[in-house]
């Protein structure tokens, strides 16, 4: 039984205090937090670009913005949110802060590289602002060549050097997971006793390592190029606008399962414990995280079926591609096996997991037909793109990481968010998404291009619609941003396990001390073993 | 601490022998083998890399997750090079105009 | 018994020296493939325009002194085996062998730089970098002859770079050897700045063949 309150135990956050304990800190956990806030910036910053684009297609006509202003709002919004909220986003909050108390250890492997990797993101930021306010940068977050080396009249090299900086903080992270999941497991947690989510992360930092360095160099050249003109892009000189595509793509494909590989692992976590039944096939599960990491560097090509690559080379791409898909449909299947026979709450982390699950499941089928060739001939570069990236990373990710936000939030704050509330802001976004994207399908298939600042009036109800989904979304989102600061104050306590959840980070209290455990815990239970939970539970009341 | 400490003669060993094929490498590049010329300073440079790896970075001491973290990096380099290249190599194979 | 107050540069995530010794080597690994990956997309550039440009890229390549390259090969060759004899002797516990092969590494890492600033500035006279006063005689094909070098000062550049920073590493080794910081218990930075200092030199090891022998048998 808690019968210390919150104020007078010490734990991570009350452990020290002043600017420099944060600015300086080793502490994962606080590490965590100063991602959190940084990466809550960089999303509602990215949201204000979106919410411009769609004011601007409300009209078939130009009626806010030029045509080159309209370009700048894209290709922000696109670089913002992929490199500076999304690629960070629940490996350095979430995954920073549970990891290393999911396997039971004091910290990652080495903490000065974990904070370095959080001012890397920072410094990055700042050359991306820095870009942003100056001018902005108009090539599209793709930065094809040769309209960003030889044409645009925008920052690109300050935006490149600033995604290039945020590239670091992503593979020093990555390098950080692998180690620490390798080397500092407590004893008794063997690889298959782990937390689905620490094998998620575990794929993802595959990915960072492996795929980060490739845009890295792309970026270098393009610098390169666009400074000092070798030609490496140049057809005037022997050069190949498409070997930029395949430098880019080779690491923006995988990115894709960077952002999307964490979410999985917390629709693992959040399906076990809302149901109160161990993951369906947990080893399978394991298994598919590490198979859509090896498997999502093999297809990058599907997004140069029209630039000018070699048929042959399209038609092995679009093959692979299907195949990607297969582990993430099995995390489906077996999702909804868990569900089968579970007993089942409602609460709000559950919430956004069915979300996840419809949504997702929609991304992931649209992602075949456009993995397929022949249609993606005719949807590439339209909505219908749009609309499947955003259904992936809007509906699946953003919703993952919403419901493991409200899921960790009592063990991360020690407080209770208000479940009333929380619930409401679920639906609104359930409903807000699916109104601002749904439609953008229709448009792609119908032939609205991407990108584009005007369009045939038809296309306007569509546009309208969506731009009205888009600003219930806002509102969505707006909803937990205050609700979660309010809880903070005055949120009801949190005890050390208000989900009933099994993991190493709920037998420790909530906020948990500065160094995780007591002492090193010793494991001898499977993952997700609810009976032995129980029993334990039992005998501590006895 | 258990560990291997190689001696003075395996690592002067392996210098020289690096030493030789560079020299190696460089006369070898003299003597036309039309496009086998670039199989064999690959594969010189392959095997300097290896002794490189194996003795001076002491792989062939180190834990097979080490090896297997080398291996990969290999795989993965390999990954790059054959795919962005099957496209190059291929263009106009295909019967289809400007493919 | 507290492996911490023993040794105090057992950092506090880590439970004994071995470990941190075994972990802190297995970061560095994974570091270095994250730097094959970096320069990965170098020689995949270089491989596509080779394939294309075969016979200017020969031209071009025949322009660089291949004694010089084959000699700042070896030169570089040395400095890894005087690293590694410097690991050694942190191993087994000398410190004065230690800081003399460290000095011996970074003077060696030094000539290798100088004698590339030394083909840059002849590559610079002969008008053989990339811009408006580029030309290669013996063919028109003067784009991708520009792209040979392009590709030869961006890969021997980033190469260079690396070294430089390799050079500021041992630099720090040697001012930690030599105030007495390191012992065979406690070497890690030195065996781990070992293996970056290798990696640099096994990039070297490829460069050398690719841009210096290509079509040397045409003499």
């Amino acid at each position: 039984m808690i019968t210390e309150a919150v104020a007078e135990r010490e734990h991570y956050l009350n452990a020290s205090y002043g600017i420099k304990s944060w600015l300086l800190t080793k502490d994962h956990k606080r590490i965590a937090l100063l991602y959190l806030h940084t990466i809550t910036f960089f999303f509602f910053l990215g949201g204000i670009f979106a919410t411009l684009i769609r004011l601007e297609l409300l009209t078939p006509k130009g009626t806010l913005v030029s045509a080159d202003t309209y370009s700048k709002l894209f290709t922000l919004h696109g670089v913002i949110m992929i490199f500076f909220f999304l690629i960070p986003s629940i490996p350095a909050t979430l995954g920073n802060f549970f990891l290393p108390m999911m396997i039971g250890a004091k910290d990652l492997a080495f903490p000065r590289i974990n904070l370095l990797s959080w001012y890397l993101l920072v410094i990055g930021g700042c050359f991306a602002m820095y870009a942003m306010l100056a001018g902005g940068v108009d090539t599209g977050w793709t930065f094809y060549v040769p309209y960003s080396s030889n044409y645009s009249n925008t920052y690109v090299i300050a935006t490149g050097l600033g995604i290039f900086i945020a590239g670091f903080s992503s593979i020093l992270t990555g390098l950080n997971f692998i180690v620490t999941v390798h080397r500092m497991r407590a004893p008794g947690m063997t690889w298959f006793r782990l937390p689905l989510f620490v094998w998620s992360n575990y794929a993802t930092a595959l990915i960072q390592v492996l795929g980060t360095p490739v845009i890295a160099i792309t970026l270098v050249l393009l610098i390169c190029e666009r400074t000092l003109h070798i030609g490496i892009f140049d057809p005037s000189r022997g050069g190949d606008p498409v070997l930029f595509q395949h430098l880019f793509w080779f690491y923006s494909h995988p990115a894709v399962y960077i952002m999307v590989l964490p979410a999985l692992g917390v629709i693992s976590e959040l399906v076990s414990v809302f149901s109160k039944k161990p993951v369906f096939g947990y080893k399978v599960v394991a298994f598919s995280s590490v198979a859509i990491a090896v498997l999502g560097f093999l297809v990058w090509g599907h997004h140069m079926f029209v630039s000018g690559q070699s048929v042959y080379a399209g038609l092995v791409f679009s093959f692979l591609s299907y195949f990607v898909a297969i582990p993430s449909a099995i995390k489906v299947f077996n999702w909804t096996a868990t569900l089968h026979g579970g007993s089942i709450s409602y609460a709000t982390p559950m919430l956004y997991a069915f979300g996840f699950i419809g949504l997702f499941t929609v991304g992931g089928l649209t992602g075949l037909f456009v993995a397929c060739l022949g249609v993606d001939v005719h949807v590439h570069d339209t909505y219908f793109v749009v609309a499947h990236f955003h259904y992936i990373m809007v509906g699946g990710t953003i919703m993952a990481y919403l419901g493991g936000l409200h899921y960790w939030w009592p063990k991360m704050s020690g407080r209770m968010y208000p479940e009333g509330w929380a619930k409401l802001s679920a639906l609104v976004i359930y409903l807000g998404f699916n109104l601002t994207f749904f439609p953008q399908f229709i448009l792609g298939y119908l032939g609205m291009p991407r990108r584009y600042w005007n369009y045939p009036d038809e296309f306007q109800v569509l546009h309208v619609m969506s731009t009205a989904g888009a600003s219930v979304l806002a509102v969505g989102y707006l909803m937990p941003l205050i609700y979660f600061m309010w809880s903070l104050r005055y949120g009801p306590i949190a005890g050390p396990n208000p989900w009933g959840a099994t993991g190493l980070e709920w037998r420790t209290t909530s906020p948990p001390p500065a160094h995780n455990f007591e002492e090193t815990p010793i494991v001898t239970t499977e993952a997700y073993d609810y009976a032995a939970l129980a029993a334990m539970e039992e005998t501590k009341v006895g | 601490m258990k560990e291997h400490v190689d001696s003075i003669q395996t690592y002067t060993l392996v210098f020289l022998s690096l030493l030789f094929l560079t020299a190696a490498t460089t006369v070898v590049a003299t003597i036309d083998l039309g496009a086998f010329n670039v199989v064999m300073a690959l594969f010189i440079a392959v095997v300097k890399m290896l002794l490189v790896a194996l003795f001076f970075m002491h792989l062939r001491h180190s834990t097979i997750l080490t090896k297997v973290v080398v291996g990969g990096g290999m795989l993965w380099l390999a990954i790059l090079l054959v795919l962005s290249l099957s496209d190059f190599v291929t263009r106009g194979w295909l019967p289809v105009p400007g493919k | 018994m507290d492996s911490h107050t023993e040794t105090p540069e057992l950092q506090e995530q880590f439970e004994t020296p071995a470990q941190q010794k075994e972990i802190s080597t297995l970061g560095m690994w994974i570091f270095l493939v994250t730097e094959i990956m970096f320069f990965g997309g170098l020689f995949l550039a270089y491989a596509i325009y080779r394939r294309e440009f075969a016979g200017v890229f020969g031209l071009a390549s025949n322009t660089l002194d291949v004694v010089i390259g084959a000699v700042n090969t070896a030169v570089l060759l040395c400095s890894s085996y005087t690293m590694v004899l410097a690991v050694r002797a942190a191993q087994i516990g000398s410190r004065k062998a230690l800081i003399v092969f460290l000095i011996l590494t970074i003077l060696l890492g030094g000539v290798f730089l100088g004698v590339k600033a030394y083909e840059w500035n002849q590559k610079f006279e002969e008008h053989h970098v990339p811009g408006p006063t580029f030309h290669l005689e013996g063919t028109t094909q003067q784009g991708p002859a520009q792209l040979f070098f392009s590709l030869y000062f961006t890969m021997t550049g980033l190469h260079a770079l690396h070294m430089v920073v390799g050079e500021g590493l041992m630099l720090f080794l040697l001012w930690s050897a030599y105030k007495g910081k390191y012992s065979p218990t406690y070497y890690t930075p030195v065996d781990v700045g070992g293996l970056y200092w290798h990696f640099v030199d096994i990039v070297w090891i490829f460069l050398f063949p690719l841009l210096y022998l290509i079509a040397r048998h045409q003499h």
